[in-house]
């Protein structure tokens, strides 16, 4: 379906990633935001609040985090179309709910406009320390989407891509922002809404008597429904059947915990997704992600200015993995430098992929600022040495 | 026939039943302190998980008010408002 | 003559507000959320709701097992979030009643902040509060309602925190509806909820009930069906009394009744005036609204 032309700010804008994600998610069709102040990602909220009375909808400022993360999904079981947004501290505070919700399936996005960390860190400057969080950051098994825009427009694009990824997969999408992204400020095309293409909410067509809230079709994926419509659901975080009744033991957990894990699984060549720039030819691929992608194109062109020929695979999906891509890169070039505002940690995904057929090596920063690109030349210059 | 007025109160009495659900019943008692007839008491038998369920002691003394019902935290007994055996109700 | 219960008998009243399937549930005996599960089914009957249109929301504990139990839309969430849970719900779908049926550790310890900061926006949810005074579900660790000297696993000499007076908490929190009975009352349990369904606004009804299994038992407080008796003997009802007046203790005597029945504009009402006020004919309204 197409979006709502009365959410779609249609034209060329010059604003920051945080005010091109809130216009993105309005694209999407989001009508309810439910948040709580955290620099760097505070605007994207206060925009909604600013916005949403006039498109349709409501915002409400919680009194924490925790309270934002699980108001989003009980706005998503009425029939909402939801997303919270946070950085650091924030994010850790709401893991509990982004397991919630994978566990009862409902489709909402997380945003995390990232900053230095850990604990309080630089509030008001970047890092990309929270990707393995939000891989692993809720307790138990579970897949993640995970998006990483690294330039106002994709802020805008992606949060489409996001929601459509949740309703699609009945799952919680994490938007992976840098506090770099979120506040510079560049031209965003907002294009006519009969151009956006928006994935419905996947409602069930079944009578109450035959639908079960956890009962996978074909592809894995059960069908949704809301409070309100006589299907008298019950949605519970314990381990549950099909009916969504607890059933604490084994093989359900098992039968449970496979699905959801195989739901994201199966579909990860559909997911995954990921730009490349001069990779025919490489000898050394550069993977960098969000704002890093950005200065590491800049050390790209230096070296090929050297005659090093080198390549940048950036992934735009960070979880599911692009593993499949990082495998192949391994077996035909000699090395990959990993470039990210952290110690490590997406790193740590390619030197698995990888598997020691190529070197790898890691350009870590701290954060609170970005890469200086002749770091990243040096990485380059080890990788083919 | 003299015109119909309504029976003299002392001469009118409610009936009802109880419906017992044996197995679900814990035995807590409830029902049997807050009957407000008292026309419930522990059976002297136990039921398959080793509670004593209630049984009416008087089919003529219960009024069917379902407090029984209202009190039974395991939705094991309620009451039935009947019509009086051969009388009006 | 008694009969059991058999195709062409009558069925109990509860029973089309119950997942029979899923009977018999896991309270204890003599425990008394099952009994506030009755008066919460009369009630439904007697405001005479479309049942399609109300949603539990329950956290973690015995009673927010009650989620799973009944016959209704209901999401059992987190510990401590039904709260905010159920306002999400509620904004998105004015035309639901909102009913959270939790205990009091959920509510009132991990969920406080979110108690008091609904009650303070007179969120229009229906908060049912069953107080055993302690964590049953988790093997009786000590409460914020736990009275002082009394025993649990937590406080294994004695609970030395000074409790919380829920009813108090909830009126200077801003709640428009607050009464509390114990588990005894059951017709006023029943009455007050229905008042409460059909009321907009921030509702809390507080109900005393037994854990036999652990409070009762470790405090020597007897079994389920004597701590009933003693609800009976030991309250007070005084309708409209003052909410700072109601405080609990041990053994002594508990005040019950209807202490709070006020009229203030709700969240959604409050919302949408404001928007209005400020957007004219530019406000689009809640979405769901």
């Amino acid at each position: 379906m197409k979006a709502n032309p009365a959410a779609v700010l249609t034209g060329t804008h010059f604003i920051d990633g945080d005010q091109a994600c809130c216009e993105g998610a309005l694209a999407a069709g989001a009508n309810f935001s439910a948040g709580y102040p955290i620099t760097p990602s505070t605007e994207v909220v206060e925009r909604f609040a600013w916005r949403i009375p006039t498109v349709g909808g409501t915002f409400l400022q919680m009194e924490d985090e925790l309270a934002s993360s699980i108001a989003i999904q009980g706005a998503t079981w009425a029939g909402a179309k939801a997303f919270t947004v946070t950085s650091g501290p924030g994010f850790s505070l709401m893991m509990e709910h982004i397991g919630y919700a994978a566990m009862t399936e409902t489709p909402c996005v997380f945003v995390d406009v990232q900053r230095g960390g850990p604990s309080t860190g630089l509030p008001t400057l970047p890092g990309q320390g929270d990707m393995m969080q939000a891989r692993w950051g809720s307790h138990g098994d579970y897949e993640i989407i995970a998006l990483c825009p690294n330039s106002p427009q994709e802020c805008f694009d992606l949060m489409i891509d996001a929601f459509n990824l949740s309703e699609q997969y009945r799952t919680p999408v994490l938007f992976m922002m840098d506090e770099c992204v979120g506040h510079m400020t560049e031209k965003v095309v907002i294009p006519p809404a009969d151009e956006i293409e928006i994935q419905p909410r996947r409602y069930t067509s079944l009578p109450p008597q035959e639908y079960h809230p956890f009962q996978p079709c074909a592809d894995g994926i059960p069908e949704m429904v809301k409070a309100g419509d006589g299907y008298r659901i019950h949605v519970t975080g314990l381990t549950h059947d099909e009916q969504g009744y607890p059933a604490m033991e084994w093989r359900t957990q098992e039968k449970l915990v496979r699905r959801l894990v195989e739901k994201i699984r199966t579909h990860v060549p559909k997911i995954v997704r990921y730009e490349e720039k001069n990779i025919e030819d490489a000898d050394v691929v550069v993977v960098a992600y969000g704002i890093t992608s950005r200065i590491a194109l800049r050390a790209i062109e230096m070296a090929r200015e050297e005659g090093i020929r080198a390549g940048l695979h950036r992934p735009i999906v960070a979880w599911p993995f692009p593993e499949e891509r990082l495998r192949e890169l391994a077996g035909r070039v000699k090395g990959l430098v990993v470039v990210e505002m952290n110690y490590g940690q997406m790193f740590y995904e390619v030197e698995r992929c990888v598997a020691e057929r190529a070197r790898t090596l890691l350009v870590p920063h701290g954060g609170g600022t970005v890469h200086e690109p002749e770091a990243i030349l040096a990485a380059i210059r080890e990788a083919v040495r | 026939m003299p015109e119909e007025t309504a029976t003299p109160v002392a001469t009118r009495k409610v009936h009802g039943r109880v419906y017992i659900d044996w197995n679900r019943c814990k035995g807590c008692g409830f029902c049997i302190e807050f009957c407000p007839p008292k026309v419930l008491a522990f059976a002297g038998w136990y039921n398959d998980h080793g509670y004593h369920p209630p049984e009416l002691t008087s089919e003529e003394g219960c009024t069917g008010c379902d407090l029984c019902g209202l009190y039974c935290p395991d939705f094991a007994i309620f009451g039935v408002r009947e019509p009086r055996k051969g009388g009006r109700p | 003559m008694t009969e059991t219960t058999i195709a062409d008998q009558p069925v109990n009243p509860v029973e089309p507000f119950l997942r029979t399937e899923r009977m018999p549930h896991i309270w204890c005996p003599g425990c008394g959320i099952g009994t506030t599960v009755n008066c919460f089914a009369r009630a439904l009957v007697e405001s005479k709701i479309a049942l399609d249109k109300v949603a539990v929301v329950s956290g973690i504990g015995c009673t927010g097992r009650v989620a799973g139990y009944v016959q209704l839309d209901s999401f059992h969430t987190t510990h401590g979030r039904a709260i905010p849970f159920a306002t999400g719900l509620k904004l998105a779908n004015p035309s639901l009643t909102v009913v959270v049926y939790s205990g009091d550790g959920d509510l009132i310890a991990i969920g406080g902040n979110h108690f008091i900061h609904a009650a303070r926006r007179n969120a229009d949810i229906k908060v049912i509060c069953v107080n055993n005074f302690i964590y049953g579900m988790t093997g009786g660790q000590v409460a914020p309602t736990t009275p002082i000297g009394a025993m649990a696993t937590t406080s294994p000499y004695g609970c030395f925190e000074r409790p919380f007076n829920l009813p108090f908490l909830a009126e200077s929190s801003g709640a428009v509806y607050v009464a509390r009975w114990t588990a005894y009352h059951v017709r006023h349990i029943a009455h007050s909820m229905a008042e409460a369904f059909s009321k907009k606004g921030f509702c809390f009804i507080e109900i005393i009930a037994p854990c036999p299994t652990l409070y009762q038992r470790r405090n020597r407080l007897g079994d389920g069906l004597d701590t009933m008796k003693y609800y009976k003997q030991k309250s007070v009802i005084k309708n409209g009394a003052s909410t700072k007046d109601v405080d609990l203790d041990l053994r002594g005597e508990i005040v019950v009744g209807k202490f709070v029945d006020i009229n203030r504009p709700t969240l959604e009402q409050t919302m949408d005036l404001q928007l209005q006020h400020a957007l004219g004919s530019s406000y689009s309204g809640g979405g769901g609204r």
